[in-house]
């Protein structure tokens, strides 16, 4: 995984609540027995008027020009800015992959959907729960100002606008260690297999019909 | 001290350690594993070079990608073959206890074979890369949904980093009216806290009307609990619980059994025990529900009329209501028992046992299917709900009513095999999500319980199944 630190990124504007993963990438695409090569398919039937199908060239495909992640404004952007229940649906861990993979790093929204918000931390993707209020203004300053940027500071666990006020983040303390250091969670874990042996015996003795 | 709940009880009995920060390591017994989700977790293994840990924790088999119908044509899609085909290799390579290949008599939905071949049990902690994971929670097991990741991680290592979660309870007293089915208790519990209502949640249901509820109709809920935002739902284990799982493949045996029994009746939350958060519902108040928007929480009930967007004060809810509405090809007010329907699906891992086909069937037996209905497809659970449908003569029925009988499968619930809606077209659906294009790209969801479907495939638009 990517580590994550600090990000001055171009923000992208997804004005619509409860964001399902089937709309961040539709089923077709999850045929593909790889991790990557998700990000031309991101919001697939928002972002191209016809209908995409795994492996298909997305380069000369006919956009829908009013869908933002077309508009020209928003080109390289690595900040998503989203509404309410952002990732509900579907557990699939290919939507943060086609996110990833398309080139956002952070996700903004007022709250995510749970499985989802777990997937981000396990991809390097940082997602911010902000306040109402907060994405509000983030969506009018953005919608207003072209080239709009926020500031990602992991270490700090800030936001920061190009005007200069910030707000705080909230991180558990165990995903903000493996996100910053770009940590294999297994390798973690596998230090404590001494733990998870001994906590294996005595579960199979007290239950031994869980075994076999 | 307050008592503790069902939840608190499951999760603190599978904590291997806990750092200061809350995060835990939790124990898993159960991994349930599809081809969709899992080959680039065991890519992941092997390129780490790792074992999994327990293998006789996993029970897999193939089912997003599975044709519902000319098996022996085999899977004619290259990339859903490939796919299927990886998951064959992949248990080869690293184990599972039991395994179900495509074709053999007992595959199906993965939420439909593990309770029905009794690997899911009380107590459990159960995972699999499926939100629909919930489900399982039925029998008084902590089940969820996990990502990919999650899934190479459990197999690394059996454990899951996770953190508590809240607790909801969420209790519907009384008796259901005739019609009213737990599908139609999970949409009114949706319709009422909404989709994000659960989110951070783990949600027990309880009270006499989901007492009353059949194994079957508690795993319908348990498994809508992720459509209300919640990764958990459960219910306590009581006789029913017991009685269902009694005898199956890998349920325990003699005094073995005895003793789980004596346990499993200790899973219920405590008299005193205290929730984050309560919702109450009374049965008789739920009438059949219908979806008419784009997510589980745009619901009514059948009586009822499309909303109108003007009549929504909050300008990004009546945004929401205009997109809805728009997708759905539906104007403001109709009432919902005249909107015409394309297509009906009644199968998926919320409506596909064998209650839900002896309701479909109950339904249709000597009518016919509404002319202006291009299709309709009844798609078991498993080899083992299908067999036993067609014991009771239930295939007949639905051929007879101009119904398709297809083998099992996930088929049209999310659509990655050949089964789907085209563009515009309308469905009355048992599966678990509306979203746009969910069912194929352009189709149009209502969820709805199978004897609702069953009417809507005979009248040819949705009707009251209460006066039909």
């Amino acid at each position: 995984m990517k580590p994550f630190t600090y990000l001055d990124g171009l923000v992208c504007p997804l004005d619509r609540a409860n964001v399902d993963t089937d709309a961040i990438i539709p089923k077709q695409f999850l045929k593909s027995i790889k991790r990557s090569g998700f990000g031309p398919y991101l919001f697939d039937e928002w972002r191209y008027s016809d209908v995409g199908e795994p492996g298909m060239d997305c380069t000369h495909r006919p956009l829908k020009k009013d869908f933002v992640l077309n508009q020209k404004r928003y080109q390289g952007a690595q900040v998503l800015l989203a509404r309410d229940n952002f990732g509900c649906g579907s557990s699939r861990e290919h939507a943060p992959w086609a996110i990833e993979d398309y080139g956002f790093r952070v996700i903004i929204a007022p709250s995510f959907a749970d499985i989802f918000f777990g997937n981000c931390y396990k991809n390097g993707v940082l997602p911010i729960v902000a306040s109402a209020e907060i994405v509000d203004q983030l969506f009018r300053e953005c919608e207003a100002t072209k080239g709009y940027t926020l500031r990602v500071d992991l270490e700090t666990q800030t936001v920061r606008n190009p005007a200069g006020e910030w707000f705080q983040f909230d991180i558990t303390p165990h995903r903000k260690h493996c996100l910053l250091n770009g940590l294999d969670e297994i390798g973690l874990t596998l230090q404590h297999a001494d733990e998870i042996k001994a906590f294996e015996r005595k579960h199979k003795v007290a239950q031994p019909w869980l075994f076999g | 001290m307050a008592g503790k709940t069902l939840y608190d009880k499951l999760w603190e009995s599978h904590v291997v350690r806990e750092e200061a920060d809350g995060t835990c390591l939790l124990y898993i017994d159960r991994h349930l594993m599809h081809e969709v989700t899992s080959p680039q977790a065991f890519e992941g293994l092997r390129l780490a070079v790792r074992k999994a840990w327990r293998a006789d924790s996993i029970v897999a088999n193939p089912d997003h990608n599975t044709p519902t119908n000319h098996w022996d044509r085999g899977i004619e899609d290259p990339i859903s073959r490939l796919q299927v085909e990886t998951l064959d290799a992949n248990i080869k390579d690293f184990g599972a206890l039991v395994y179900f290949p495509f074709k053999h008599a007992n595959q199906g939905i993965i939420h439909v074979i593990g309770p029905e071949n009794g690997t899911t049990l009380p107590g459990m902690t159960v995972v699999c890369g499926d939100s629909h994971t919930s489900t399982h929670g039925a029998f008084g097991a902590l089940a969820h949904g996990i990502g990919t990741s999650e899934v190479e991680h459990v197999l690394a290592t059996q454990t899951l980093v996770a953190k508590r979660s809240k607790r909801m309870l969420v209790k519907v007293e009384g008796s259901l009216s005739a019609g009213v089915t737990a599908k139609d208790v999970a949409l009114a519990i949706i319709g009422k806290i909404g989709t994000a209502g659960g989110t951070g949640y783990a949600i027990e249901f309880g009270g006499s009307a989901i007492r009353a509820l059949s194994m079957e109709g508690r795993m319908t809920l348990c498994n809508m609990a992720i459509e209300a935002g919640a990764r958990a739902g459960i219910v306590a284990p009581d006789e029913k619980t017991f009685d269902y799982l009694k005898g199956k493949t890998y349920a325990p045996k003699g005094a073995d059994w005895d003793k789980a029994v004596a346990y499993w009746k200790t899973l219920a939350s405590d008299a005193d025990a205290k929730f984050d958060a309560v919702v109450e519902l009374d049965a008789a108040k739920i009438e059949p529900q219908v979806t008419w928007g784009t997510s589980p929480e745009q619901v009514l009930a059948v009586g009822g009329r499309v909303p109108n967007p003007a009549r929504e004060a909050d300008a990004q809810k009546r945004a929401g209501i205009e997109r809805a509405l728009q997708y759905m090809g539906l104007k403001a007010d109709t009432p919902i028992t005249e909107i015409k329907i394309d297509k009906v699906f009644i199968g998926s891992c919320t409506n596909s046992r064998i209650e839900d086909l002896r309701a479909a069937a109950a339904v249709a037996k000597g009518k016919q299917k509404a002319a202006s209905v291009k299709q309709v497809l009844i798609v078991p659970g498993s080899g083992i709900v299908k067999r036993q449908a067609e014991a009771e003569g239930l295939d007949k029925v639905f051929i007879e009513a101009g119904f398709e009988w297809r083998e099992p499968g996930c088929s049209m619930c999310l659509a990655m095999n050949a089964d789907r809606l085209a563009a515009g077209e309308r469905c009355a659906s048992t599966s678990n999500r509306n979203f746009e294009g969910r069912q194929g790209a352009g189709g149009r969801t209502h969820l709805v319980s199978p004897e609702m479907a069953a009417a809507a495939a005979i009248a040819g638009h949705f009707v009251d199944i209460r006066s039909f």
